[in-house]
This record gives C-alpha cells, sequence and structure tokens, in this order.
C-alpha cells in the first residue's frame, strides 16, 4: 500500500471517529435537553393563585394576610363571572323546552372547563378529590383550560381516507343572543385579574409529598425510596462481591468448579432485569418470606442479586490489576496471605471497586424491572427507616412509568413527570460524579 | 539419617524431607557456621528442572554472591529460600535446603515465619502506596508492635541502617512512591531490616539503578555485612567482586562452582567458570 493511500485512510479514520462522536452528542442533546427543560419546569413556573391557595391549605405554607388580600382581589373579578352564570341560569329557566334541553347541554360543557379554570364554582358540592378543589394552578395550563372555554373541539370525519382532523368551534357563537355571551370575552380579557400569574419556585417539589396520587405536591418519598432501595441493594451486594472477587482472584483453585462459577457470573450479568423481578418475587416473598408482601428489604435484595455480576467483575479487574510486587514485597516480610490481601492489595485496588460499586449503585437507583414485583408502588408516603423491612416505597423509575403509562391523569401532569426524570437522572449522574471524583482522590493518595 | 552421619561440607547421598543437621555437624573447614545448606537440591516448573542438584553451603553472616548467565536458574534458588517460588502453582522441589539446620519445605515449617526471617529485596524496587513510614512499620506492626512510639525507634533504626534516614527524615509522612529508583530501593532494604532478619536476599538489586545509586546500593552492602547473611544474585561480575567474600557460579542449573571471591575470580578450577568471568560467553 502506498503512502498516499495510508494517508487517506488515516483520515477517513479519523473522520469517521469524529463523525460518530458528533452523532452522539447530537443524540444526548436531543434526550437531554427535553430533561432539563421540562425538568426545571416542575420546580420554576408561573403559579396562579390557585396554586398559593393549593400550598396554604394543603402544606400550611404561605403568607396567610397577603394570600387573602389576593383571593380578595381575584374574587372581585370573578364574581362577575358567577354573576352572570346565575343570570343565564335563570334565563334558562325562561325557555322553552327543547331550546332549553339544547342550552343546557352546551351550558354543562361551559361551566365544567370554567371549573377546571377557576376551581369548584359557587353552589357546587365540595369536590372528594383533592384535584377539583382548586382552580388551574399553573399559567401554561390555564391557558390551555381558557382555548378550551372559549372553543369547543369538534372533529372532521368527512373523508374516510385519512384520519379524522380537529377543528375548533366558538362557543360563543352558540350561545348567540343570549345573556351568557358576553362571559367569554370578559374571560379572556380578565383571566390574568382572576388568577393572578407570578414566577413561583417550587423547591417543596423536592421535599414534599405528593398530594392526590402526584396532582399537587413533590416528589420526596419517590427520592426516598430510590435511596433506600439503591442503597439497602449496596448494603448486601458490595461486601458479597468484595469477598466474592478476593475468592476469585486469591483463593479459587483453577478447575471445573471455579470455571462453572465465573460463567455463572458472566451470565448472571447478562440476565434481563424483569427477570431478576420475576426472581425476587418468587424467591424472597414467596419462598424466603422476607415479607408479607412488596417491601423496600425484598427490593433491595433482588436489586443487590442483579448488581452483584458487575460488581464481582470490576472488583475482579481491580485486584488483578495491582502490582504483583507488592504482593510479593508483603509475603516476603512474613505476613500471611490474608495479612496480605487486607493490607495490601484491597487499598491499592480500592479506587477500582469503589468505582465499580458506584456505578452499580446508579444501576440500582434506576432500575425499574426488578421492583416492580417486589417494591415499588405508584403512589404512598414516605417511609421510616423501621418500616423497610415491612413496607413498599414510591421510587422514581417506577412512578416515572407510572405517570407516563398508567396514570389517570396523566396528560394533566406531565411537568411532575419530567421532574421525576430530571432528579433520577440527577442522582445517577452525581452519583457517578462522586465516583469519578472519589477514584481520582484515591488514586492521587496512592501515587503520592 | 544418612543426613546426620555425613560431614556438613561434603555432598549427601541421600536428602530426605524433614532433615535436621545440628550446629556443630554445620561447621566449615575455616570455622564458619553455614546458615543455609542445600543437599542434592533440585527445583522444577513443570517437568522442566530449573536447578539441578544443587548441594552447597552459605556462610552464615558472610556475603555470598551468585552470577552467571540469564536463565541459569541463580534467581529461582535465591527465590527459594525464603519461599516465594510458592507463588508459582507449577513449581516443586525435591531434595533439602535447610536453614539453620532445617529445611525449609518440610512439612513443620511455617513460610511465614521463614520469610521473617529471610528478608528479600527484588529486582524492581517495590515499596508500598503508602507513607514511607508505614512502608517500614509494615513488617513490626504485622508482628505486632502497635506502640507509636516504638514503631518509631524501628523505623529510625531501620532507615539509618539502610544509610537512607538522612535523604528522608524530614518527610516521613510522604508518599514513598514520590521517592527516586535508588531512595526506594534502600527504603525496601530499610523495610526489610525492619522486621529484623537474620538473612537478605537481594535478586539483582541495583539492576534497575544507574551507576550512583547502585554505588550507594554497594555501599550499604558493605554496612551490613557481618550483621546480617546476605546473599546476592547478580548479573555485574565487577559487583560480585567487589561486594562478595564467597561467589558460586550457576550454569543451566547446575552449581558450577563455589568458592572464595579472590580464588573463585583469579584461580578459577573449572574451565566453564573462566570463560564465563573472562567473558567468553554470557
Amino acid at each position: 500500500m502506498n503512502i498516499g493511500t495510508r494517508k487517506i485512510l488515516d483520515r477517513s479514520f479519523t473522520a469517521v471517529g469524529i463523525g460518530s462522536i458528533i452523532v452522539m452528542a447530537v443524540a444526548l442533546m436531543i434526550v437531554v435537553v427535553p430533561i432539563i427543560t421540562n425538568g426545571i419546569g416542575a420546580v420554576f413556573f408561573t403559579g396562579t393563585v390557585e396554586h398559593r391557595k393549593m400550598l396554604f391549605s394543603e402544606f400550611k405554607r404561605g403568607d396567610s394576610e397577603n394570600l387573602s388580600s389576593e383571593v380578595a382581589s381575584s374574587e372581585r373579578y370573578r364574581a362577575k363571572v358567577y354573576q352572570m352564570l346565575t343570570g343565564f341560569e335563570a334565563e334558562l329557566e325562561t325557555m322553552a323546552p327543547e331550546q332549553k334541553a339544547e342550552y343546557q347541554a352546551k351550558y354543562t360543557q361551559v361551566r365544567a372547563a370554567l371549573q377546571a379554570l377557576l376551581g369548584p364554582l359557587p353552589g357546587d358540592p365540595e369536590p372528594m378529590l383533592t384535584r377539583f378543589k382548586y382552580g388551574q394552578t399553573r399559567w401554561e395550563k390555564a391557558e390551555e383550560k381558557l382555548h378550551d372555554l372559549l372553543y369547543e373541539t369538534r372533529w372532521d370525519n368527512s373523508n374516510p381516507e385519512v384520519m379524522a382532523k380537529e377543528y375548533f368551534v366558538s362557543r360563543a357563537i352558540g350561545f348567540q343572543g343570549t345573556s351568557l355571551v358576553k362571559l367569554f370575552p370578559y374571560v379572556k380579557n380578565n383571566l390574568e385579574s382572576m388568577l393572578l400569574p407570578e414566577f413561583t419556585c417550587y423547591w417543596g417539589f423536592i421535599t414534599d409529598s405528593s398530594v392526590d396520587s402526584h396532582f399537587f405536591g413533590g416528589i420526596w418519598p419517590e427520592i426516598q425510596g430510590t435511596f433506600f432501595l439503591a442503597v439497602g441493594a449496596m448494603l448486601f451486594a458490595f461486601p458479597l462481591g468484595v469477598v466474592a472477587a478476593v475468592y476469585f482472584t486469591e483463593y479459587a483453585r483453577p478447575g471445573f468448579l471455579n470455571s462453572m462459577l465465573r460463567s455463572a457470573n458472566s451470565t448472571l450479568a447478562g440476565v434481563p432485569s424483569i427477570v431478576f423481578g420475576m426472581f425476587g418475587l418468587a424467591f424472597f416473598i414467596n419462598t424466603m418470606k422476607v415479607s408479607e408482601s412488596k417491601s423496600v428489604i425484598a427490593g433491595a435484595l433482588t436489586l443487590a442479586i442483579m448488581i452483584l455480576p458487575t460488581i464481582i467483575r470490576a472488583a475482579e479487574e481491580a485486584i488483578l490489576a495491582v502490582p504483583k510486587t507488592y504482593r510479593e514485597a508483603s509475603l516476603s516480610l512474613g505476613s500471611t496471605k490474608w495479612n496480605t490481601i487486607a493490607t495490601v492489595i484491597l487499598p491499592a485496588a480500592l479506587p477500582g471497586i469503589l468505582t465499580g460499586g458506584v456505578i452499580s449503585l446508579g444501576r440500582a437507583a434506576g432500575e425499574t424491572a426488578p421492583i416492580i414485583f417486589t417494591a415499588a408502588v405508584s403512589v404512598g408516603s414516605a417511609i421510616g427507616l423501621a418500616d423497610v423491612f415491612s413496607s413498599p416505597t414510591p421510587a422514581l423509575s417506577w412512578n416515572i412509568y407510572n405517570l407516563a403509562s398508567e396514570h389517570e391523569a396523566a396528560a394533566q401532569i406531565r411537568h411532575v413527570q419530567y421532574g421525576m426524570v430530571l432528579a433520577l437522572v440527577s442522582i445517577v449522574l452525581m452519583l457517578n460524579l462522586s465516583a469519578i471524583v472519589l477514584r481520582a482522590r484515591i488514586s492521587k493518595k496512592l501515587k503520592g | 539419617m544418612d543426613a546426620r552421619e555425613s560431614s556438613g561440607n561434603a555432598p549427601v547421598q541421600k536428602a530426605t524431607r524433614d532433615m535436621y543437621l545440628p550446629p556443630e555437624r554445620r561447621k566449615i573447614a575455616d570455622g564458619g557456621t553455614a546458615h543455609i545448606s542445600a543437599r542434592e537440591f533440585s527445583i522444577y516448573y513443570g517437568e522442566f528442572e530449573a536447578v539441578k542438584r544443587v548441594s552447597a553451603d552459605i556462610l552464615s553472616k558472610y556475603v555470598t554472591a551468585i552470577i552467571g548467565p540469564s536463565g541459569c536458574g541463580k534467581s529461582t534458588f535465591l527465590r527459594a529460600i525464603n519461599r516465594m517460588n510458592d507463588l508459582i502453582p507449577s513449581c516443586h522441589t525435591t531434595g533439602a535446603l535447610l536453614f539453620d539446620g532445617q529445611d525449609i519445605y518440610g512439612k513443620f515449617t511455617d513460610e511465614v515465619l521463614l520469610r521473617k526471617k529471610v528478608g528479600m529485596v527484588f529486582q524492581k524496587p517495590n515499596p508500598f502506596p503508602k507513607s514511607i513510614f508505614d512502608n517500614i512499620a509494615y513488617g513490626p506492626r504485622l508482628h505486632g508492635v502497635n506502640d507509636k512510639k516504638k514503631l518509631m525507634e524501628i523505623v529510625e533504626r531501620s532507615l539509618k541502617k539502610a544509610a537512607i534516614w538522612d535523604e528522608v527524615c524530614d518527610r516521613l509522612d510522604k508518599n514513598a512512591l514520590g521517592l527516586s529508583g535508588g531512595q526506594q530501593q534502600r527504603l525496601c532494604v530499610a523495610r526489610t531490616l525492619a522486621v529484623e532478619p537474620e538473612v537478605l536476599l537481594l535478586d539483582e538489586p541495583t539492576s534497575a539503578l544507574d551507576p550512583k545509586a547502585t554505588a550507594k546500593i554497594e555501599d550499604l552492602i558493605q554496612e551490613l555485612r557481618g550483621s546480617y547473611t546476605i546473599m546476592i544474585v547478580t548479573h555485574n561480575m565487577q559487583q560480585a567482586s567487589r561486594v562478595s567474600d564467597s561467589t558460586m557460579f550457576f550454569y543451566e542449573g547446575v552449581l558450577v562452582e563455589q568458592a572464595s571471591t579472590a580464588q573463585l575470580f583469579t584461580n578459577p578450577k573449572d574451565p566453564m567458570t573462566e570463560d564465563y568471568i573472562t567473558g567468553r560467553f554470557s
């Protein structure tokens, strides 16, 4: 091959390398940017007076005098809306029956839209669910609801060849000639005065419990549950993994049993996590009966089994990477094998072992499948340390899935879901960062 | 039984495991005592016989050099004395290798106790990634010395014996890996001395060092002569002639000649030895 061809090949390899890195960076951006922007929206957003009302009555937070003056000023504008409603209700009574029925149906929709926007209207019974006790707490949601109030959504099915198209019809036209027609421009023009939006920084999202299955409030039970599960898994898996790695590298004699154990360990690392979940249910809960039903301890044990192979592998690599000369030096000074392992080999292998450990911790924090059957519930309050043996816990990974797919009001509370995603990503990222820092520190100490 | 009846210097016909030579049997003609004695001693790596039926006596408190071309089994022989070869799974031995009259490979020998008495310094300096103090104190701590003051005494004494105290006394808490190669090697000597061994095995201790550091190590060996039984494996014949009292020449696993250094280098008995020391092969 001549020099020219070699150069071209060399350059094209470089180009391919750079290209793939760029593609990866772009893919990462596409994933991470929405997570960050949407996730931050759970804490920083434009909140309405309804949000402050909710905070005050559900969490006893906020200044009551300030709040009551705000409520009073918003009620002044709302009063006119209520007045129009009662006016129209009186008008309904005077109509002919078929006309009344027609308007009644439309009016019910208007009322529902108003309830969603402003909360319960005067004369409504006290709602059972907390989510119906307040109007829109977030301004961008309020604007969506305003649109629902002003326009009726209809579907165009005229062409069966294509999917039905959505189109909007102004509700005001439907009420032409009645007193209610004035309601729509009034609400549109005075919505800001009725809801008093202002920039809100809701740190309680991280530290509060949720109210009405994540409709309001924060995600502390999930964060705490994730923490309990990951740390619990670590407590079991880390010592066990390091001991197993020491056995494999220092004590095991090469032979059939040893190679079987090693290949079993490698296979275990490749088992799908849902299988671990089923195993955890069958073994820890049904057979071992570590708890009556789902519990943190059962989940932690299942996660521990799942991360064990990774920890063993990382610890083995780290121990094998310790120079043979350390071992020789220690033994030549008259130390026993165990002493050599404890005082020379393990300290020198510590950075590698810890890195493997922390990365596994991150994985344990993020896994969903193993805890579905063993530890996770979709709604619950933060549990105490004493309850880990008996009670299940919400956890970020499972609740993200739950909010994305199973929650009945998923579309209403996307911001909570994104907030959870951001929290989980941050936790895992912080764990990995701390692993890097820890490793650098210990390596520096070892190198002098 | 045969071993007990034979004279110390002559090779015995049949070496058996767990043989014992009492001190009076280990007396050498010129009045010294054999500290380490090999009798028909062979070392195998699997099927390969790396050291072949060696019989020799190593005098107590003297410096013995082992020379020979690469792969002649001299390091293997040295490492057999404190059983470092145990780390190699395929390695096994026949014959007898006696330390203080006791078979090193006998079934009653505790290799941990043996290694405490027979210290070793390796080809490459291998301090632990710990502070200088902890490096020296490592051995004494293993053997149960925990008193801080006593440890400090031991550390100071060992570093002074290894002639490195002046260079490191103000930075005992610094990592030992920050020292230069020559300093690290002397630190390793000091670390070995800290457990108060009787024998010091040096496995090519200067091959990774520059001439200046080499000279320091050689001076150190001169300092320690008379206090310890020292065995040094070296490729450098000038070094062997400078530092040792007695020299052993190995060739392809066979001990070709053992004599006082002066005699071996000026008047070798075996033509092979002569060829080697005059540089006709290496």
